[in-house]
């Protein structure tokens, strides 16, 4: 299986804090690769470091076997990596349309067809078409991000934390549209919450203190209770 | 009732003009956070230009062009070698432009010389229209046909167009403009060079107003603008407007009925608005 991204020895700093100390993540075509962790382990840092809006001071980010080292982060994107942020991103003055379109950058066929599986798997946002982003409710606005960024040719999307402060009808409904994706394209997941990430995740990476500590497959992670309790502090 | 007509009037055409300034400064701090404390001597520089073309060529147009034209160029050249260095450090840029402000109008005395420059209105625009029996100046109603202009302009730049779009998403969060693979940078230098643009037009368009001109002219204007701002609400355009009316509006009538306490009471206002409702009377909350 082909690899799309390699993370190497990602050192980032924000500030005077050495957030990130050591990651290294290998996210291979066609999976979704969950980055798992406590919080303040690094996993924002991570995905923030990876699309160059916070620059890593040392190590090596390469996708599709380029890397991105000194790029601006609106080079990275259009290299094809979509980015989901933890706050999710939506422009509260911008409607759900006008939210779609900024995204868009081509308008092509193959983008108006992404267009209308992200209006099949969210027909929330059809609903709320018109309505500016700062009157969507979390789960519409998690929705309206997710579609942001599968509308252009990306063939990675990085998302953060999709299930945070979302009620559970509403995490179900966005996994279901991650699985969807999944089938599209490339995706790394940042996740706190295991039981989300373990119905849609292949490939597994622990983050502590801003270190990558294991690296996996989920199904293994699945059936490792001590593994769970050190890192992720699940009880058994 | 003839003299409230004629003050609200010549408040309207001066709140028009303070919204040439302060629109540009709104969308300059509300998209990169920037204050530009040398938006007033931008103001002045399109003034002496546009006055210097206006009596070499004897065409007001022309010289509103020039001045308008010089703005940019210094608002473009502002950006690229100065502003873009110090996006992250707010006290540096106060006291860069502030800088910038200082070596701008010193360089405009150098070129002009300190002294009061008297600036005629264009002859097409001279005298009065007689509107409901009353007369009013020709010069205050095109300043508020200019003004209004100039809104309707930037509205449909910012709701229909692309680049308005990602102002009005940089506005709130620029990071995620550039995630969505926009150079945003070009947009911010943009934005900059066309406010910059804006203001050195109504530094143009003050002149006749105010029938002469002077390198402090500028700060005066800016200091009106920055009132305006925390008034109407940052990188919002409507309330820049509104903003601009309401404090042309007051200085006009405070300056004819109390003249000492004109400047005070805008400044006063603003204070009480930055108490009481920081984001501004027309500005979203939060």
């Amino acid at each position: 299986m082909t690899t799309l991204l390699t993370v190497e020895n990602l050192e980032t700093y924000i500030g005077q804090f050495h957030i990130l100390q050591g990651v290294n993540l290998t996210v291979r075509e066609g999976r979704v690769t969950v980055i798992l962790g406590r919080n303040g382990a690094g996993k924002t840092t991570t995905l923030r470091s990876i699309m160059g809006l916070t620059p890593p001071r040392s190590g090596q980010v390469v996708y599709q076997g380029q890397s991105l080292q000194g790029l601006a982060p609106h080079v990275i994107a259009k290299r094809g990596i979509g980015y989901v942020p933890e706050d999710q991103g939506v422009f509260a003055a911008l409607t759900v349309e006008e939210n779609l379109k900024l995204a868009m950058r081509t308008k092509d066929a193959a983008t108006e067809d992404r267009l209308a599986l992200s209006l099949d798997l969210f027909p929330d946002l059809k609903i709320a078409w018109k309505r500016k982003g700062g009157h969507l409710s979390g789960g519409q606005k998690q929705m309206l991000s997710i579609a942001r960024a599968f509308l252009n040719d990306n063939r990675l999307l990085l998302i953060d934390e999709p299930s945070k402060g979302l009620a559970p009808i509403v995490v179900e409904k966005v996994m279901g549209a991650i699985q969807e994706l999944k089938k599209r394209t490339t995706i790394v997941l940042v996740e706190q919450n295991f039981i989300m990430a373990s119905g849609v995740g292949d490939d597994v990476f622990i983050l502590d203190d801003g270190r990558t500590v294991y690296a996996g497959s989920m199904h293994d992670v699945r059936g490792d209770d001590a593994l769970k309790k050190k890192f992720l502090g699940i009880g058994v | 009732m003839s003299l409230t007509l004629n003050l609200l009037v010549n408040g309207v055409a001066l709140g028009a003009l303070i919204f040439l300034i302060a629109i540009g400064l709104s969308l300059i701090f509300g998209l990169m956070g920037v204050l530009n404390f040398a938006h007033g001597a931008i103001f002045i520089w399109g003034a002496y230009i546009g006055w210097a073309v206006y009596g070499a060529t004897g065409s007001f147009w022309l010289g509103a062009l020039a001045g308008t034209a010089v703005g940019l160029v210094i608002g473009f050249l502002m950006e690229r070698l100065f502003i873009r260095k110090f996006y992250d450090n707010h006290v540096g840029q106060i006291l860069l432009t502030l800088g910038l402000m200082i070596v701008l109008i010193e360089l405009l005395k150098i070129v002009f010389g300190p002294n009061i420059l008297g600036f005629d209105k264009p002859e097409s625009l001279q005298g009065v229209v007689t509107l409901l029996e009353d007369s009013f100046p020709v010069y205050r109603i095109f300043l508020i046909g200019v003004g209004l202009l100039v809104l309707l302009g930037t509205h449909f730049m910012l709701t229909k167009t692309k680049i308005g779009m990602i102002i009005r998403a940089g506005v709130q969060d620029p990071e995620m403009v550039q995630a969505l693979g926009i150079n945003v940078r070009r947009v911010f230098t943009g934005v900059f060079a066309c406010g910059a643009a804006l203001a050195a037009f109504g530094g143009v368009m003050s002149g006749p107003s105010f029938g002469s001109i002077h390198p402090e002219l500028g700060m005066l204007n800016q200091l009106n603008a920055f009132i305006v701002i925390v008034i109407g609400g940052i990188g919002n355009h409507i309330g820049a407007a509104l903003g601009a009316l309401l404090v042309g509006i007051l200085q006009t009538f405070m300056a004819y009925y109390v003249p000492d306490v004109a400047l005070a009471v805008n400044v006063a206002l603003m204070a009480l608005v930055l108490i009481l409702r920081p984001q501004g009377l027309f500005g979203a909350r939060g």
